[in-house]
């Protein structure tokens, strides 16, 4: 009964034009109105097992996700935070063709995480925007992205299990300054 | 009248593997010999032997894994040959044809001529050697030919008596064959004198058909095969085109109308092969599909196919004169129908990676599996949009592989290991002997590689040593990894070979 009545506060709390989409109850609580919103793009900077957070949760309820000039990704690392390699295709090398090749992904994925080479024009962000709003496909950026419905940035992170020449990295805690739209930016703490 | 080529398996192979079948060849198949040549036959190599005994029998013996599409693929032209000069050949298996005797036999003069024009003409064919044999049914026919120096004819109605003489091992039933012998049924004669009925009760369904054929009253006719139709599309260029998109718009239409043709014969195409031959090179390769080819994904395969590694506006290196087309892998087309209200979301995100496929090339999308290793690199493996991944990638990512890294893994995996500084105490070297013995620690780190950049290092620890594949100079791997956390709070996995540090990944 409480999950149902979460699942109405949270469809409740989005507006008429964007649905909420699954979300994964670690970095749920990083997010304006508590979920991934549809058709909307959110910008991440410092922190790739972040954007791999947030997109564990639509990937684990069935959605296709995609990645877009990110060579780094790490595939292993993706699978552990819960993202399902069966439905995840990446293309690492767009060169200049970023922008076509996100906008052609965004049509038919759930979730396209995008790292832009450069910053792209006010113009050619709000033809995406539209076609995002369109196929209600969520953006996440590793970068610059203007009129972004949030911007998640990692301020500190501090890593247990390593010591002065012994143990080895296991657990993390993250302080994120999360900014939306509107309001002034407030600071959360998240363990990955 | 059944014509058999003994060696059928060994020329398909030296034809395939493109050398001559004269020296001695062996074809196996798990581990034991398939078929061999002649002269592997004379220096005692034999069917079922195992693969080091032929070896010791026949050193120089040239040992090549058995076919079986080759095999069948390779026998198509010959069966087709044949059938210009008789009609209403059955395949019994690549190697082995039966053909009603009546007719060739009136019409070329007798069954005698008639089975050594078969002869001369599988010889012409590229199958030398073969043996025929005429008798009442294909079994008998069968033993015929293997029992045949050149060509055996068994008088009409005179089969029950030459199977009569035969073991009782030539059923061919590895179960039958053996209970029968204990039984002390020796030879088909005494076999078949047993009463039917009995049979029946005793051996069931397959032990009454094996009586039947016993009894030369083998109820199997010859059922000639159709010529199937060639569904294939094959442009040639003249003059040779030297650019892509003109190669493209040529094979365009024939494209088209190889995948109207195959839905017309209710088949859908899987996998095809697609074979482009230039002034001078050919240059051949299989395409998955992950649904099935439309003509614009053919198109695609080519054009990829003349792109190769390189990038879209590359040019050719000679110009391309024949481009063919072959289906390898066909399946029904109502395996493939798709629902009535669609495949669900899978077909959109199919097109949408196909599409993006054409923009970029097909290595452009990429899905990822894990594959087995200790660093790295080797554990996350991408595999092109469409590509059915390695089946060995999943069997090596099942094994523990002592000595990888503990969970939690770096979420950037450098594709290239960039070079980066670390010091010791006052700037000192750090190095790790040969015991494996840490010669200081870490102290200060640069992740740009540049000395100014360096901060302190809050935590660290290593040397993990990874040592791969010692005993082969080339591949070998010896060496060290750390885990390093930097004063700004980000985390890192160095690696360190003799005295070069690079960052592996980066937990972030």
């Amino acid at each position: 009964m409480r999950e149902l009545q979460a699942r109405i506060r949270s469809m409740q709390s989005t507006t008429l034009d964007s649905r909420a989409l699954d979300t994964s109850p670690t970095v749920a609580g990083l997010l304006p109105g508590g979920s991934l919103k549809t058709g909307v793009a959110y910008v991440i900077e410092g922190s790739t097992s972040l954007a791999m957070a947030l997109m564990a949760g639509p990937s684990q309820a069935g959605a296709w996700c995609g990645v877009v000039g990110v060579p780094t990704f790490g595939t292993e690392a993706a699978k552990a935070a819960g993202i399902d390699l069966e439905r995840l295709a990446l293309a690492p090398y767009p060169g200049d063709q970023w922008l076509p090749v996100t906008a052609a992904l965004a049509d038919v994925l759930t979730v396209v995480l995008v790292r832009p080479p450069l910053p792209p024009s006010d113009g050619s962000v709000a033809r995406l925007m539209a076609r995002l709003r369109e196929r209600g496909t969520t953006l996440l950026v590793l970068g610059q992205w203007p009129g972004a419905e949030a911007r998640l940035r990692v301020r500190r992170s501090q890593w247990g299990g390593l010591g002065d020449g012994h143990g080895h990295l296991t657990s993390r805690e993250l302080v994120v300054e999360v900014a939306g739209r509107v309001g002034t930016p407030r600071e959360r703490m998240v363990t990955l | 009248m059944l014509a058999w080529c003994p060696d059928w398996p060994v020329i398909a192979a030296a034809t395939e593997g493109g050398f001559s079948a004269d020296g001695p060849i062996a074809v196996v198949e798990k581990g034991l010999v398939f078929a061999c040549s002649a002269a592997a036959r004379t220096d005692g190599v034999r069917r079922g032997m195992r693969m080091r005994e032929a070896q010791a029998r026949c050193p120089d013996i040239e040992l090549v894994p058995y076919d079986r599409s080759a095999d069948s693929r390779l026998f198509e032209p010959v069966i087709a040959g044949v059938e210009a000069s008789m009609a209403g050949v059955q395949l019994v298996r690549p190697g082995m044809l039966a053909i009603r005797a009546r007719g060739p036999a009136r019409y070329y003069g007798g069954e005698l001529a008639s089975a050594k024009l078969l002869v001369s003409r599988l010889a012409e064919l590229g199958a030398p050697g073969a043996k025929v044999g005429i008798a009442d049914g294909p079994f008998a026919a069968e033993h015929a030919a293997r029992r045949a120096s050149n060509v055996m004819i068994i008088a009409e109605g005179s089969s029950p008596d030459f199977l009569g003489s035969l073991p009782i091992e030539a059923l061919g039933d590895a179960a039958l064959s053996p209970l029968l012998r204990r039984l002390g049924v020796r030879d088909l004669a005494t076999f078949a004198a047993l009463p039917p009925t009995s049979v029946r009760e005793r051996f069931g369904a397959a032990g009454a058909m094996a009586h039947t054929l016993a009894a030369g009253l083998d109820p199997r006719g010859v059922i000639a095969r159709t010529p199937p139709r060639e569904l294939l599309a094959s442009v040639d260029f003249e003059p040779a085109l030297d650019r892509i998109d003109q190669v493209a718009f040529g094979i365009k239409a024939a494209a088209d109308a190889l995948i109207a043709e195959l839905m017309a014969a209710r088949l859908a195409c899987t996998e095809l092969r697609v074979v482009i031959t230039t002034e001078g090179e050919s240059s051949e390769r299989t395409w998955l599909h992950p649904r099935w080819f439309s003509g614009a994904d053919a198109v695609d395969r080519v054009r990829w196919q003349l792109q190769g590694a390189g990038a879209a506006g590359s040019g050719l290196r000679s110009p391309v004169t024949r481009v063919r087309l072959e289906p390898a892998v066909v399946d029904e087309l109502g395996n493939h129908e798709s629902g009535l209200w669609g495949n669900g979301p899978d077909e959109g995100v199919h097109h949408g990676l196909s599409r993006v496929q054409g923009m970029l090339g097909h290595e452009g999308v990429v899905t990822a599996v894990l594959g087995g290793g200790r660093l790295l690199a080797d554990r996350q493996v991408l595999v092109p949009w469409g590509d059915r991944p390695d089946p060995r990638l999943a069997q090596a990512a099942a094994k523990p592989w002592p000595g990888r890294l503990p969970d939690p893994q770096p979420a950037t995996v450098f594709a290239q290991p960039t070079p980066v500084v670390v010091l010791g105490e006052e700037g000192a070297e750090i190095e790790v002997s040969e015991r494996g013995q840490l010669i200081g620690h870490p102290v200060w780190f640069s992740p740009t590689g540049a000395r100014a950049d360096a901060t302190r290092v809050t935590a660290w620890a290593g040397p993990w040593p990874v040592r791969e594949r010692w005993w082969d100079a080339g591949a070998a791997l010896s060496v060290n990894r750390f885990q390093v956390v930097d004063a700004s709070g980000s985390a890192w996995l160095l690696v360190l070979e003799g005295r070069n540090w690079v960052a592996e990944g980066r937990y972030d």
